[in-house]
């Protein structure tokens, strides 16, 4: 995992549950036209802690070819790789390992500067690596060639519900036998001035909290505005349980269920009833045999924006029934924002790390919450529990819809 | 080496990353500076922004090593 609070997923998480932000000022471009001058982004050093350092996963003259969410995939890619200990060599292991990465938007960066390009120099001065280098299922490319994965080589582009479709899709490729290992998640690198213009002008994003960046992403709480662009990748490993068993891999969790659903509705809002949402985790629930009594823990999509957010908590609620009460959920997109097309595969990661250490990761900044609940939303402080099963919702643009349902082993 | 020869010798260094030691006259971008179909449309680019020479791709497809380009560039200018 890259995410705004460092680069790894065990400092990441760590730095979650002490309730760290990852929002602050941005820095690297002028903001000084633009609504919102804050983001979530990847904290970039020498790579010593938690830092970023893109020379550490891909030569610098390799990186000038790609756009930033392919160096992300890269350097998620190796890690998830590396903690899995998977290192095909032969030619059976190759061809049954693939790559399911998606992204949201993809090559934003690089797409905004060769139009430019375009029209001061003209169509000679466009880079061979202009196409290579944007193309989505590029981050995939990568990553296969680089790890010589040659099963299924795919992608998934569902805006914010990228990554949860990517990893809920590579769960069904293993199951359904076309691979052993899946190398899945989604990656994404929005922040640039026509990622925030576009955003803004989509009134998706936080205004408000351009002094205090750090308040900015309030899932639920009374006075949010909207949410926080992040950036980064979250990649895992999602295998057959026999082929991981057989060759003693490390199991976080197993995948049990995978359910999703379009609103067909608006582009960009919610169906106001949050019937997509509601049908989306059913189908999941479904799909796991379980009922929503059934679950410990929910890492909720709660973006952080006025509408949202008590959507999602309302199809919750209904689907919940009487088992609201004992329901726990919370939204990490308060410490890492929004990271698009990357955030249903960072949050999977932390839904897992949620059952592997006990503990539900908080809501931070939920002061007021603008509607009473029975649900337990971890307000600030992270919650010590037992979490047998956990549920990680993402929605985005379009109405596309994704629930995933994970289940500690031997649970 | 004259002037334009150097200035090859930089762009190559600096878009294939390699060390300035391998790029001689002889040397070819494909075999052995590591470079690949894509790699040389874009240092064609890089010739032609660094030079103001225009390089038309039938002239490109005969570009093959260091010298090649040294000496279509310097035929240009002259």
């Amino acid at each position: 995992m890259v995410s705004p609070l460092g680069c790894g997923a065990e400092i990441s998480w760590q730095r979650i549950l002490e309730g760290q932000s990852g929002s602050r000022r941005v820095e690297n471009f002028e903001t000084d036209d633009l609504q919102t001058k804050i983001a979530c982004q990847i904290p970039r050093g020498d790579g010593t802690d938690g830092t970023y350092n893109p020379n550490d996963w891909m030569e610098p003259k390799e990186q000038r070819k790609v756009d930033e969410f392919i160096v992300y995939a890269i350097a998620a890619a190796d890690q998830a790789l590396e903690d899995a200990n998977w290192k095909p060599e032969s030619d059976e292991d190759k061809n049954r390992s693939g790559v399911l990465i998606g992204s949201g938007i993809g090559g934003f960066q690089g797409i905004a500067d060769t139009a430019i390009l375009l029209k001061e120099k003209g169509p000679r001065r466009v880079s061979p690596f202009f196409i290579p280098g944007r193309l989505i299922n590029l981050a995939s490319g990568y990553v296969s060639i680089r790890h010589q994965l040659k099963g299924p080589n795919h992608s998934v582009v569902t805006a914010c519900s990228t990554g949860a479709h990517a990893i809920g899709d590579a769960a069904r490729l293993v199951a359904l036998g076309d691979a052993d290992v899946m190398v899945a998640g989604g990656t994404e690198s929005p922040i640039c001035r026509l990622g925030i213009s576009g955003f803004n002008a989509c009134r998706a994003l936080s205004t408000g909290f351009n002094d205090e960046p750090e308040k900015a992403s309030r899932p639920y709480d009374k006075d949010r505005d909207g949410f926080v662009m992040g950036e980064g990748a979250g990649i895992v490993v999602v295998e057959d349980y026999e082929h991981a068993k057989a060759r003693g891999a490390k199991i976080y969790a197993e995948i049990v269920g995978y359910g999703l659903s379009g609103d067909a509705y608006h582009i960009t809002a919610p169906a106001s009833d949050g019937d997509g949402g509601y049908r989306c985790m059913e189908a999941a629930l479904k799909r796991a045999g379980m009922t929503l009594g059934d679950v410990d823990y929910i890492n909720a999509h709660g973006t952080s924006t006025p509408l949202g957010d008590e959507i999602e908590l309302g199809a919750v609620t209904r689907l919940a029934g009487e088992h609201a009460k004992g329901l726990t959920m919370s939204s990490t997109k308060s410490s890492v924002g929004h990271l698009l097309g990357a955030a249903g595969a960072v949050e999977t990661i932390f839904s897992v790390l949620a059952i592997r250490d006990g503990i539900a990761p908080p809501t931070i900044n939920l002061d007021n919450p603008s509607v009473e609940t029975e649900i337990d939303l971890v307000p600030n402080k992270p919650k010590k529990m037992e979490i047998n099963v956990a549920l990680s919702n993402s929605f985005g643009f379009g109405g596309t819809n994704a629930s995933l349902i994970f289940k500690k082993v031997d649970a | 080496m004259s002037n334009v020869a150097e200035q090859v010798k930089k762009i190559v260094v600096e878009h294939l990353g390699v060390e300035a030691e391998k790029v001689t006259e002889t040397a070819s971008f494909i075999d052995d500076l590591g470079a690949d179909s894509l790699d040389t449309v874009e240092l064609v680019m890089a010739f032609e922004e660094a030079f103001g020479v225009e390089i038309p791709d039938d002239a490109a497809e005969t570009i093959q090593t260091v010298g090649d380009a040294v000496k279509f560039i310097e035929s240009k200018a002259s």
